[in-house]
């Protein structure tokens, strides 16, 4: 049974004939890590508004956990492309505002702690009480993570969060919440630009072709182990197989992608028979 | 840095003095050697002595004229003779409530102005053809409908604090960052709360610029609006003084209203510094 089911997605806008993006379905299961690549313009962005609920789509269906979703919630967190950290406020405060609005009945102490845990989850127990100019990016960022995952949503919306980073930074980011993802068998959604981020992360990904018209092409299903870490990842090569699937797919075969009769997109399953070094997935 | 800081303030202390001796010689009385003695004698009759108070008044006498006001700000003997405190403190208070009265309109019209297109463009013409009315221009109608002079100050205050408020507000409300009524929305903020922990703070410089140039407005506008009502007040003192021909009383008056418009303008900067942020 879907967590998420997402049904004939389309978006266009007034004055436009051709929609942005159309027939867009796919599915996502309870504790599942999915990224979604493509091309600047093709509507990830608004793909992931409409699942946040702060844009609507044109057409079609966004079910989450057997109800329709209609305008934003607290069962959803996002972490926004520009962390958006209210600068007035410390880093707990923004978090704790979060809290605070989760769980309104709760004590002074109860939210504290509970902004607090997270906080030091994503490894800034050092910096409660800075405001955010303060912080270098990443850690404003660790901020924007932390704020999303301490109302215990039952999806994480993530909207590039790491492209502002530099790689060194994104690199130590991309662990801890792999980590805490791990820990807190979150579900995911994320977008992402990042060939490598998007195989070390998910379980699958979906990849968009151009727009207009764009649609989901193909889902390729990350064949890894769950086990993988930045370290060893490139040892494998299955690893380079399902990056040059998906390098391929963005260079060339984004333009054009082949015709598909049924709504589905097919799955690929890129470096399946390849012996790897990693165990291989369950 | 700490070097440059009291370089400055010497220059400003030898401007000072200069400025000083440049008053005091060109306020020096003439030699008049050739006047005769009934020429003398004439002038002390017409109380001209030899002091020769008639010019512009030499910088000593200004002093003279702060000591004394200053030594008895709170004296009260009838209408045209009471302390500069006293005259300050009717001007302030109808500073304080005009403006208090503006901030209670500016502020929730601002803020529907700045989430309501709809409101913006419906207001806006009526907001662009009174804001440049001169505050005093509306004095004969508030004399006229409110029979009050005391009231009419205290309008002619409010008209004109309201408009650099008003806008202000209205732009800062207009552009808060979407990114923070995003987080407010996913987080299901309920629109009160919104209206008070985000969009507040986050326009509040904005707001507290209006607010600052309407309190600048305001005192320049109360020296004048109480020269016309009269009664109390700076503006009435320094009316009264100019009717007495008391340039040194003026002078010192002239002198109080910068001050004190230098302060009020300290205090607003004070408390922009405090709601600013940095992103």
């Amino acid at each position: 049974m879907s967590f998420l089911i997402v049904e004939n997605l389309a978006k266009s806008y007034p004055g436009n004939d051709a929609p942005v993006f159309e027939n867009v379905n796919f599915s996502i299961v309870k504790g599942e890590f999915v990224c979604i690549i493509g091309h600047s313009g093709c509507g990830k962005t608004t793909i992931l508004n409409a699942l946040a609920g702060l844009e609507t789509a044109t057409s079609g269906n966004l079910i989450m956990d057997g109800r329709e979703v209609v305008g934003p919630g607290l069962d959803r967190g996002v972490v926004f492309q520009g962390h958006a950290l209210m600068p007035w406020m410390s880093v707990i405060e923004n978090v704790k505002f979060a809290v605070r609005s989760r769980w309104p009945d709760w004590s002074k102490q109860e939210i504290e702690a509970q902004a607090a845990k997270y906080l030091e989850m994503v490894g800034l127990g050092q910096a409660l009480y800075k405001k955010p100019s303060m912080l270098s990016g990443g850690m404003k960022q660790r901020v924007g993570i932390a704020r999303a995952f301490a109302i215990q949503p039952k999806m994480l919306l993530l909207d590039e969060p790491f492209g502002a980073l530099d790689a060194l930074t994104r690199g130590t980011i991309q662990d801890e919440l792999l980590n805490i993802v791990q820990a807190t068998a979150q579900t995911v959604f994320m977008i992402t630009h990042d060939v490598d981020e998007a195989i070390l992360l998910s379980d699958r990904i979906l990849l968009m072709s151009n727009g207009p018209r764009a649609r989901i092409a193909e889902i390729v299903e990350v064949t890894l182990p769950r086990s993988r870490t930045r370290h060893d990842m490139h040892h494998d090569p299955r690893y380079y197989r399902i990056r040059n699937h998906l390098v391929d797919f963005l260079v060339s075969r984004s333009k054009d992608p082949k015709p598909v009769d049924e709504l589905q997109p097919p799955v690929v399953r890129p470096g399946e028979d390849e012996p790897g070094t990693l165990p291989f997935a369950a | 840095m700490k070097n440059e800081h009291w370089k400055s303030l010497l220059l400003s202390v030898v401007l000072f003095a200069l400025f000083i001796a440049v008053w005091f010689v060109a306020t020096l009385p003439k030699e008049s050697g050739l006047q005769s003695a009934e020429q003398d004698e004439y002038a002390a009759l017409m109380g001209k002595g030899a002091a020769k108070s008639g010019g512009f008044p030499p910088p000593q006498e200004i002093g003279k004229a702060i000591v004394t006001h200053l030594s008895d700000p709170f004296k009260d003997n009838g209408p045209n003779d009471k302390g500069m405190a006293i005259q300050l403190g009717h001007s302030l208070g109808r500073v304080g409530v005009g403006f208090a009265l503006a901030i209670l309109v500016a502020l929730p019209i601002g803020f529907a102005i700045g989430m309501s297109p709809l409101l913006h463009r419906a207001l806006d013409p009526f907001i662009q053809v009174l804001k440049p009315i001169s505050p005093l221009a509306w004095m004969p109608l508030a004399l006229y409908t409110i029979k009050d002079s005391d009231l009419s100050g205290i309008f002619v205050i409010f008209i004109c604090s309201l408009w650099p408020m008003l806008i202000n507000t209205a732009f800062g409300v207009a552009n808060v960052r979407k990114d923070w009524l995003n987080v407010a929305r996913t987080l299901e903020v309920r629109p009160l709360r919104k209206a008070l922990t985000v969009i507040l703070p986050a326009a509040a410089p904005t707001i507290l610029t209006g607010m600052r140039i309407s309190m600048g407005i305001a005192w320049l506008v109360i020296v004048a609006a109480e020269m016309l009502v009269g009664g109390t007040g700076v503006g009435y003192f320094v009316w009264n003084e100019w009717n007495n021909l008391a340039l040194p009383n003026v002078i010192f008056a002239i002198l109080v209203i910068g001050v004190v418009g230098m302060i009020l303008d300290r205090c607003f900067a004070g408390l922009q510094k405090l709601v600013s942020y940095t992103e």
